[in-house]
């Protein structure tokens, strides 16, 4: 019979390593497909993913199966990939102060034009790379909301959990997010379906 | 009929399966005389499959192999937390608190009149103090008793003050 996660975790606990290495086997791919999309860069998910798993292995002594195990290894993941970014963007900031005045007059590099319409836009870019951009435009904790939600799967309990908020506050990020990603994709979402294949993917 | 608003919340939960039987029966009711929330709830629903286009990565080949290497780095036994930097920090305080006990506890010397002359009085008044005691009648004891030698050999007492009142009187 296969162990639950929380034995698996218990077995760490008593010393087995393997069972660390079979939970590693299970969700160094989840966790490092959340952790991407929510830094949007394979380099630093990775370190942060080996980070996550590193606290857990610290943390093994001390692990009482109070919650779900999935809820706090993606609570770990969530606190570490928001804290990446924030200390990005810090740095982002500090170097845009220190830039050159010159530097003034260019865009920012990661954002469109403003002037461009996304459909425009879709000209130049893939596909996927816009619907990565919509996501991860939206406010830290509702990308994690929606992460979680549409690409995890989880259920609402157990992402109020790994984002310490009630049932009902989720619902209503959950909904924010999608509508703020609905009216940004719209040409994406009202194209018809029958269409995408061709005139979706610029060759 | 709730309002598109009041419904918001539920509808997720809605369009997921997963909204419980009030909320499941708010937002059907609702989307049958909305139709810009039936609309959206389309286009959530679009929206969804649109997202599904973001392929998955894989984490890189020598990911597991540098993790382990990482593990295995990990100090293993919980004795060896007592090098790691916390425990030593730890240790070295309250050595440090230890320490400083024990010498607040120390017998205060006097600096100032360290000459042996000053200890004998001491000395005498100690021995004064034994011999009065009850125990010291046994004379065996008391001829054994090493405090008395170190006072007869250090401060030379009186002949009379060197035996004790009694010492026959349990031969």
């Amino acid at each position: 019979m296969a162990r639950s996660d929380v034995q698996l975790m218990l077995d760490v606990k008593a010393g087995d390593e393997a069972s660390f290495d079979f939970l590693l086997q299970k969700y160094r791919s989840p966790l490092v497909n959340f952790l991407n999309r929510m830094v949007r860069d394979t380099a630093t998910a990775e370190d942060l993913a080996q980070e996550v798993f590193l606290r857990v292995y610290r943390a093994r002594k001390q692990y009482t199966p109070s919650a779900k195990f999935t809820t706090w290894l993606f609570r770990i993941a969530t606190n570490l990939a928001l804290n990446s970014v924030r200390d990005n963007r810090h740095r982002r900031m500090a170097v845009s102060l220190d830039a050159p005045a010159a530097g003034e007059d260019s865009a920012p590099m990661e954002l469109p034009a403003p002037q461009m319409r996304i459909d425009e836009h879709m000209i130049e870019r893939d596909r996927v790379e816009i619907i990565r951009r919509a996501i991860w435009s939206l406010p830290e904790k509702q990308r994690a909301a929606v992460l979680l939600h549409k690409y995890e799967e989880m259920d609402y309990m157990e992402i109020a959990g790994i984002l310490d908020c009630s049932e009902g506050a989720l619902k209503s990020l959950l909904f924010r997010a999608y509508e703020t990603l609905r009216v940004q994709l719209a040409p994406l979402v009202t194209q018809p379906v029958a269409q995408r294949g061709e005139e979706g993917r610029p060759s | 009929m709730k309002s598109c608003e009041d419904i918001s919340k539920g509808l997720i939960a809605y369009l997921d399966q997963r909204a419980n039987p009030v909320e499941r029966r708010d937002v059907e009711q609702h989307l049958a005389g909305c139709p810009a929330c039936r609309t959206r709830a389309q286009e959530f629903r679009a929206l969804w499959k649109v997202m599904e286009e973001v392929p998955a990565v894989e984490p890189s080949f020598g990911f597991d192999a540098r993790l382990r290497q990482r593990v295995a780095a990990e100090p293993s036994h919980s004795w060896f937390g007592w090098f790691a930097p916390q425990a030593r920090l730890v240790l070295s305080a309250a050595m440090l608190v230890a320490l400083t006990v024990w010498v607040a506890k120390l017998p205060q010397s006097n600096p100032a009149n360290p000459s042996p002359v000053a200890v004998s009085p001491s000395t005498d008044q100690d021995f004064d103090a034994i011999k009065d005691l009850g125990v010291l009648e046994n004379y065996d004891v008391l001829t054994k008793f090493d405090a008395l030698s170190e006072s007869s050999t250090t401060s030379s007492p009186q002949p009379d003050e060197a035996q004790p009142n009694e010492p026959s009187s349990n031969d």
